[in-house]
């Protein structure tokens, strides 16, 4: 038996759903932990990601903090795989490309009934949002890509399989969705 | 005993008239497209539908079919051309699929699943175009179109409305409303008319019946469109076809 494969999964810009969707592999993830092991990802809680086979990452780019993210996956993962309409087009996020950032802040924190009298949050802990949300590949090397929102457990294992088999992963109908 | 021209190593016979394209569907051969509709005449600006006609590329919906034409389609150079093609109209657009009411009926989206298409590659463009909400019983939501100019046709030729219209040139190229406040309201379109169902994505939609049909029991849901074009492909020949449920409008 060959060394187990090292993955590291994470959410970016993303709302967990393709994460869940990963889980929805049910019984099938005792028989993916026979070939892989994980390390960063929720399921293990690992902060930071440590050389890896494939990193896995869902959610597109709308902070600073985002963008180390996914930079410490491109250094460690030999195979960075962006996952779900989010990270793939920058997705729901990406619903304010085309208006002003400052604009949304003051609508939503000052002018808009119920948080009126608020305040921008401004605490330090809190990473600065970009001027536009970014699709993983726009910022590093994406080597594959799953869509979907999410996409099917079935998918995933589809996908994971093949690429742990050598193979090109390929979706097919039914599986290759974009909703 | 027609003429015939060779396709992907198959004989196809045809009519005298008849396009490369047309006699494809027509023996049940599928190649590719967006612009194309069997009951337009053909517009040839989507290129999707490219095949390379002795060693040359030529659109087949334009491309007239002639006696021993070799027409090479299904083959990895042109499937990877119309894979560009489309990831480039999902880049240019906001192709926002998971909150599109036409989701599962789109041609392009369609498309994209059957050429295997996961990303756009391309930076998004993310244009701003605001929706026309005007009318009472239509939406237009520019984000999605692809230009393909199938309700100007149809509005023009069939409808004898002209509610439609493209405007600018390039990348500044847009569909736009004729009338004089360019809204949708102050047009004579009817939910009857021909450009409410030609329209291969989500842009002119019917209001108060998305998301009527469940995941899964949605038109390319069922069947690749590469399966679904064939079938439609009889009825296209029979006059009078019922447009809607081609297009698999509710």
């Amino acid at each position: 038996m060959s060394k187990k494969l090292r993955i590291a999964t994470t959410s970016l810009a993303g709302c967990f759903g393709c994460h869940m969707s990963f889980l929805d592999i049910d019984e099938r993830l005792l028989a993916l932990l026979d070939l892989v092991e994980f390390d960063r990802s929720p399921i293990t809680d690992i902060k930071h990601c440590g050389p890896c086979d494939i990193g896995i990452i869902e959610g597109g780019i709308c902070n600073a903090e985002n963008v180390h993210v996914l930079y410490e996956f491109r250094k460690n993962c030999k195979i960075l795989i962006a996952i779900g309409s989010c990270a793939i087009t920058g997705g729901l996020p990406a619903q304010r490309n085309h208006l002003d950032l400052g604009s949304c802040l003051t609508e939503v924190y000052l002018t808009e009934p119920g948080l009126a009298h608020g305040h921008i949050p401004n605490d330090p802990e809190l990473p600065l949002p970009l001027d536009k949300v970014h699709p993983l590949h726009e910022v590093v090397k994406i080597d594959y890509f799953i869509p979907g929102c999410p996409p099917s457990g079935d998918a995933i294992w589809k996908f994971l399989t093949d690429l742990i088999a050598g193979k090109t992963p390929e979706l097919g109908h039914g599986l290759i969705k974009y909703d | 005993m027609s003429d015939t021209f060779q396709l992907d190593g198959e004989s196809v016979p045809f009519e005298p008239g008849q396009t490369v394209m047309q006699a494809a569907l027509a023996t049940g051969h599928y190649i590719p497209h967006l612009c194309y509709h069997p009951e337009f005449k053909p517009h040839g600006s989507c290129k999707v539908c490219t095949v390379k006609v002795n060693g040359r590329t030529a659109a087949s919906c334009t491309m007239p079919a002639e006696a021993g034409l070799d027409v090479e389609s299904n083959i990895e150079e042109m499937n990877g051309l119309r894979r560009t093609l489309v990831q480039m109209l999902f880049a240019e657009g906001n192709h926002f699929c998971p909150s599109c009411e036409k989701s599962g009926n789109c041609m392009l989206q369609a498309l994209g699943y059957d050429l295997e298409v996961h990303t756009a590659g391309f930076r998004h463009l993310y244009p701003d175009r605001p929706l026309d909400a005007s009318h009472p019983d239509i939406l237009l939501d520019f984000n999605r179109c692809i230009l393909c100019e199938l309700c100007v046709r149809a509005s023009s030729e069939v409808d004898g409305k002209n509610v439609f219209a493209l405007s600018g040139r390039g990348i500044t190229k847009h569909l736009v409303v004729n009338a004089e406040t360019g809204l949708l309201k102050d047009t004579d379109i009817a939910l009857t008319d021909k450009a409410m169902h030609v329209c291969p994505v989500g842009v002119i939609l019917p209001k108060r019946v998305g998301f009527s049909v469940p995941i899964g029991k949605r038109r390319y849901d069922q069947r690749p469109i590469s399966k679904q074009a064939l079938d439609d492909a009889p009825r296209q020949a029979d006059a009078g076809g019922s447009c809607a449920a081609r297009e698999g409008i509710p």
